[in-house]
């Protein structure tokens, strides 16, 4: 447990800029958002069908002051109130990530604040501090456009991955079986929406590895539907698109509550985590709410406004650092493979 | 007045400081080494050097492009952040016209270029006239070949200034092309100075807001470019019909 100063309150500014997301936010003692602001670039590039990095990279720069002040005046404080600068170092698309590491750099050199760089994951897994207190060890399913993680925490600030996808990110796979099935950018949504509108009648694989690994694959899954949907347009035959949907979706969903619950299981925690973009999946939280019912397990999943990137979870795993004393320096760098 | 000035458009890396007027220390490297990194401690350093805090400047002064998009970038999005948070003006420059100062004093024209893959530069035309250097041609994109072209049949009895530090890359072309039109800048003469910014920008007008305020790339994203070739040729097609 961190202990904090019960006089003092702690005050952080926090910036992301790892994607297609400008984001800034002022958070108060970890828990508390003062203000949050989310620019989101999804229709600059939905016409090219995904997010390309330097359109991204571009609005970053045109968008981050302009984020930041909003950011501060909805939380209502001045420079003098920041304890601490929280930025994303990485991982992300390096050319996003540099904006906001040195816009951050330079309001910490400006006003004489302490600068901190933050993991873009451990971010996404501390949204879930402004909804529950935390409580160790937990595990938290990480689940993004860039991710498929099961990070396994003792206490604070501390990150052990065990288990990680070995190609596609879960929303990656969403994304790549959705354009298949000629569904608009960004997938995931449109076929979580048709899942619920057709019925599983396809038993699509699952890769589950060798035993006791808690890795993920899911690049066979994305292959098998292609497949199957090439075979069925051979043959002139009419597939469902809800069923192919509610098929794959369930495959998807079948491995990742599975493994959740394995690992939970052998390391002995008792609350589990849901986070990342994919998080915001209803049949995911629907079925992982019933596997932990099931096996007595607490579970925190964020609301879906803190799901997707944002700055104020970088500011809570930020609050964190800070109460820890650690700090970053002058030569912080965007880190585009930034290990957990 | 106190001025900052940032340049970090190509893979030189410039910071100068101005302080009661005065020029009070710059810096520059001219190595492939990252610029994301080492800006800030750079800048931090010739405070400290200076004397001075962040506090006391009056205006920024930033190279806007073309050049790297990244490089620009990080130049960009430091010079920005820092004006609006220290609510004071920020000045872009023209990367290739800060080069052209270099060029001063010479008589004749004076073009800056810096390398943009594939045979193409970003380059412009200026003239040393009146105690100032002043553009005769915009800066642009084009094929190095092509410029070259363009300016050997437009200015046949003049001779050109050539400065880049990518000159390595483009002097046998150049001289090949203009022979003794052609004069090479001196290799310490090939890099872009800070200080010059601070000459131009702390006079220049302020009337752009700095939230506002983006790099000058002189080119889309190549996504975009390739987009809008798709589409234009939609819009050809749909007009033939
Ligand atoms: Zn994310």
């Amino acid at each position: 447990m961190i202990e904090m100063d019960s006089n003092k309150d702690v005050i952080i500014l926090a910036i992301e800029t790892s994607c297609d997301e400008t984001s800034a936010a002022v958070i108060k003692n970890g828990r508390e958002i003062l203000s949050n602001v989310v620019s989101s670039q999804i229709e600059s590039h939905e016409r090219f069908g995904g997010v390309v990095p330097e359109i991204a990279s571009r609005h970053h720069v045109e968008q981050i002051t302009f984020i930041i002040e909003e950011a501060m005046e909805k939380g209502e404080v001045t420079f003098e109130d920041i304890d601490a600068i929280a930025v994303t170092e990485g991982p992300g698309l390096v050319g996003a990530l540099l904006i906001g590491v040195n816009a951050a750099k330079a309001l910490a050199f400006a006003h004489n604040i302490p600068l901190i760089g933050v993991h873009h994951i451990a971010g996404h897994i501390y949204a879930n501090h402004f909804v529950e207190e935390l409580t160790f060890p937990l595990l938290t399913l990480v689940v993004s456009g860039g991710h498929t993680e099961l990070v396994y925490m003792e206490k604070h600030g501390s990150f052990e991955v065990i288990g990680e996808t070995r190609d596609d990110a879960v929303g990656e796979a969403y994304d790549k079986v959705a354009r298949t099935l000629g569904l608009p950018y960004p997938g995931g949504p449109h076929i979580d929406r048709l899942a619920h509108e057709g019925e599983a009648t396809i038993n699509f694989p699952r890769a589950w590895l060798e035993s006791g690994s808690y890795d993920f694959s899911f690049s066979g899954l994305k292959s098998s539907v292609i497949n199957k949907l090439h075979n069925a347009k051979q043959k002139g035959e009419e597939l469902s698109t809800e069923e192919i949907a509610a098929s794959f979706q369930e495959s998807v969903i079948d491995v990742l509550v599975t493994k959740t619950m394995l690992a939970a299981k052998e390391k002995k925690v008792k609350r589990i985590l849901l986070a990342g973009g994919v998080a915001a999946n209803k049949g995911l939280r629907r079925e992982l709410t019933a596997a932990c019912s099931k096996h007595g397990l607490e579970l925190t999943i964020p609301p879906i406004s803190l799901c997707t990137d944002n700055a104020a979870m970088i500011g809570a795993a930020g609050t964190i650092l800070y109460l820890q004393g650690k700090r970053s320096n002058d030569r912080l760098n965007g880190q585009p493979g930034l290990v957990l | 007045m106190n001025g900052l000035a940032i340049d970090t458009s190509t893979f030189v890396m410039g910071v100068a400081i101005m302080k009661d007027s005065q020029l009070v220390g710059e810096f520059t490297t001219n190595l492939k080494k990252n610029h994301s990194l080492r800006l800030m401690p750079a800048i931090r350093q010739l405070f400290e050097e200076a004397e001075m805090k962040p506090k006391e400047l009056d205006r920024i002064i930033v190279s806007e492009g073309p050049g790297s998009y990244t490089g620009v970038r990080i130049g960009v999005t430091t010079a920005k952040t820092l004006a609006w948070s220290l609510n004071i003006p920020i000045v872009g420059i023209s990367s290739l016209e800060i080069l052209a100062q270099n060029g001063r004093y010479f008589d004749g024209l004076i073009s800056p270029f810096i390398d943009a893959r594939r045979g193409q530069v970003y380059t412009g035309l200026y003239r040393y006239k009146n105690g100032m250097i002043i553009r005769e041609m915009n800066d642009q994109l084009t094929l190095h070949h092509d410029w070259l072209e363009k300016l050997k049949d437009r200015f046949t009895d003049e001779r050109i200034l050539f400065i880049s530090s990518d000159m390595d890359k483009h002097q046998e072309a150049l001289v090949q092309k203009l022979e003794d039109q052609a004069v090479i800048a001196e290799n310490t003469d090939l890099v872009l100075r800070p200080r010059e910014m601070l000459r131009i920008g702390m006079n220049k007008g302020t009337e752009g807001g700095t939230h506002d305020f983006r790099p000058n790339y002189i080119r889309l994203a190549e996504a975009e470019s390739k987009w809008l070739e798709g589409n234009q040729g939609e819009e050809i097609k749909n007009k033939g019909e």
